[in-house]
């Protein structure tokens, strides 16, 4: 076996989470390679481009944005742990953000990186809860969300702890479900906390040209610590012996040897890929792993509309909202839908309503609209179907979100649209390879990255830091933890 | 080499891994914890370049060693000089 196939670290897919891990092992002399089936970097957290437009994929808002001088939170850690001056993500902050709850919007709770602005909105609609809502905001700042121990536990009862009004607690739950929930109606406390800081105590921004900017970062990053990577090469089996991950097949059929591998794939797909060893008929010991048995994968997916306007959202009537979370029934139900997809709730997304500074602009509108979508179907239909599907769903899509926005005419919004796209479950699955298009992946979380196989941990949506800065973290963590730490 | 140069060789690699911090006034004789924000991830980062730039291995049960400038300079200073009474 020659040296170009085998590598201390094999690191499965180029998104936020695999460079980052990737940073870390170059950075400290390991020899590492990262391998990406598809030709491009970012995973959910890439770009596309289309009619000479870019679009980000996964990206509204970066979260977990902190201004300088604020420290020990995770944009902070990240960008130590990665050697990155924060000037070189230029993050540009958002201007304000709301949810909005009931037909028309009526309830609405704005919100901006300054949390007092939040919780004196919290204390204006609910004034008989802002106790209780500063004890549960008491409660998360003090709670460890990074241990990698921790025993799960129901979000929603410990918010109705302290929360006794189901309008405020589904208001909060929206917004933090909605960015990162893998599981239905209720989620792991610890992932509640990690969503709710990141959103509110921390807060949204985004670097002018979007997710490209910090993805051409880490790249160079990855590139000047002698990092390899090899792109439209993906890990198609993982051949187990004795207990460990012994040599990874690549789709053209080569073998890739490596004392280590991190799987950014997701569990069930990485669980997928691993295959008794070809010398060993039987390996008891993968087979008696409870692990081993195939996890569930994530349930529900998204669709989101992208309408591009030939002039500011503001412009057009819009205002100055950067993302909106709406709902429009009496409670909010984030679970996969029965149809293709719920419109009764969702997040609006104007990727212009950051504030770029003076006199710098997105050169287009952007009206973006993320809602919740039943996989199913979309992986079923016929490409004539497929196709249908998407048109009518994408008006009922922009139409349910516009109710909560500043009224607009339909002939006016046709008149400034000089182009719409929109993705499904079935693009997601294309070319991110979850299963079912599922963007937040399984819902159990494997916070210490083990599997079944010693040397084979996972990092990324499954391993459960949320959103790109918990995707990066995540990749860092399982690093240190399981190759740095032991030399 | 001399302990304030092993000083200035632990603060430049503080200086790298936390170029957000103010290094102009740290006291030798104070925990960096206490003055500095520095956490575990920062303490194994300092562990870690003191091997890749230097070769200086410190094992894990002797972490405590680097808590000040002054412990570090106590316990590194004899490490570099064998290094180099080797090298």
């Amino acid at each position: 076996m020659n040296s170009s196939s085998r590598y201390d670290v094999a690191i499965i897919g180029a998104g936020m989470s695999g460079l980052a891990a990737g940073i870390r092992l170059a950075h400290f002399g390991k020899r590492v390679c990262i391998f990406e089936r598809h030709n491009a970097v970012g995973g959910l957290n890439g770009f596309y481009s289309t009619d000479g437009r870019k679009f980000d994929v996964g990206l509204h808002a970066m979260t977990n944005f902190v201004r300088p001088g604020v420290k020990g939170t995770p944009l902070v850690k990240l960008l130590r742990q990665l050697r990155i001056d924060r000037d070189e993500f230029a993050l540009c902050e958002q201007k304000q953000s709301r949810v909005a709850f009931g037909p028309r919007g009526q309830t609405s709770l704005r919100f901006t990186n300054d949390f007092a602005v939040f919780e004196s909105e919290v204390a204006r609609v609910f004034p008989a809860q802002i106790d209780g809502f500063r004890a549960l905001v008491a409660a998360i700042r003090t709670y460890d969300d990074v241990a990698l121990d921790a025993a799960p536990e129901s979000a929603r009862a410990i918010v109705r702890r302290h929360v006794t009004d189901p309008l405020l607690e589904d208001m909060l739950f929206c917004p933090v479900m909605y960015y990162g929930s893998a599981s239905e109606h209720d989620m792991e406390f610890g992932q509640f906390v990690i969503m709710f800081k990141a959103l509110f105590l921390e807060g949204f921004a985004r670097p002018f040209d979007g997710v490209r900017v910090i993805l051409r970062v880490l790249l160079e990053k990855y590139r000047t610590a002698g990092g390899e990577r090899r792109m439209k090469c993906g890990v198609r089996r993982i051949v187990a012996q004795a207990g460990r991950a012994h040599v990874l097949i690549l789709d053209d059929g080569t073998e890739i040897v490596a004392d280590h591998i991190i799987s950014s794939i997701g569990l069930p797909e990485t669980e997928k890929l691993i295959a008794p060893g070809e010398t060993a008929a039987v390996d008891v010991s993968v087979a008696a792993e409870p692990t081993a048995a195939a996890s569930a994968p994530g349930a529900h997916s998204f669709v989101e509309t992208i309408t591009i306007l030939d002039r500011q959202p503001a412009a057009l009537g819009w205002g100055d909202d950067t993302i909106v979370f709406f709902n429009d029934s009496s409670r909010f139900d984030y679970a996969c839908p029965r149809d293709w997809v719920d419109v009764r709730s969702g997040v609006i997304c104007f990727p212009n309503n950051f504030d770029f500074g003076p006199d710098r602009a997105l050169p287009e509108g952007i009206f973006r609209v993320t809602c919740l979508a039943k996989p199913a179907p979309w992986f079923a239909a016929a490409e004539a179907d497929y196709r249908s599907a998407k048109a009518a769903w994408f008006s009922d899509v922009a139409r349910s979100a516009r109710r909560f926005l500043p009224p607009v005419a339909d002939a006016d919004l046709a008149a400034a649209t000089i182009a719409t796209d929109m993705f499904t479950p079935r693009t997601i699955a294309r070319y991110t390879g979850h299963v079912n298009g599922a963007i937040y992946g399984a819902p159990r979380k494997i916070r210490d990255g083990r599997t079944a196989l010693a040397n084979l941990y996972l990092c990324g949506t499954d391993q459960g830091f949320l959103g790109i800065i918990g995707a990066m973290l995540s990749g860092i963590s399982m690093a240190n933890y399981h190759i740095l730490q032991k030399g | 080499m001399t302990k304030d140069e092993c000083k200035q060789v632990v603060l430049d690699i503080i200086a790298d891994i936390a170029p957000d911090e103010d290094l102009s006034n740290v006291k030798p004789d104070v925990r960096l914890r206490d003055q500095l924000q520095l956490d575990s991830m920062d303490f194994l980062d300092i562990v870690m370049e003191l091997r890749k730039r230097h070769g200086i291995e410190v094992p894990e049960a002797e972490y405590m060693q680097l808590a000040s400038l002054d412990s570090c300079a106590e316990y590194l200073t004899p490490k570099f000089n064998a290094l180099a009474a080797k090298g």
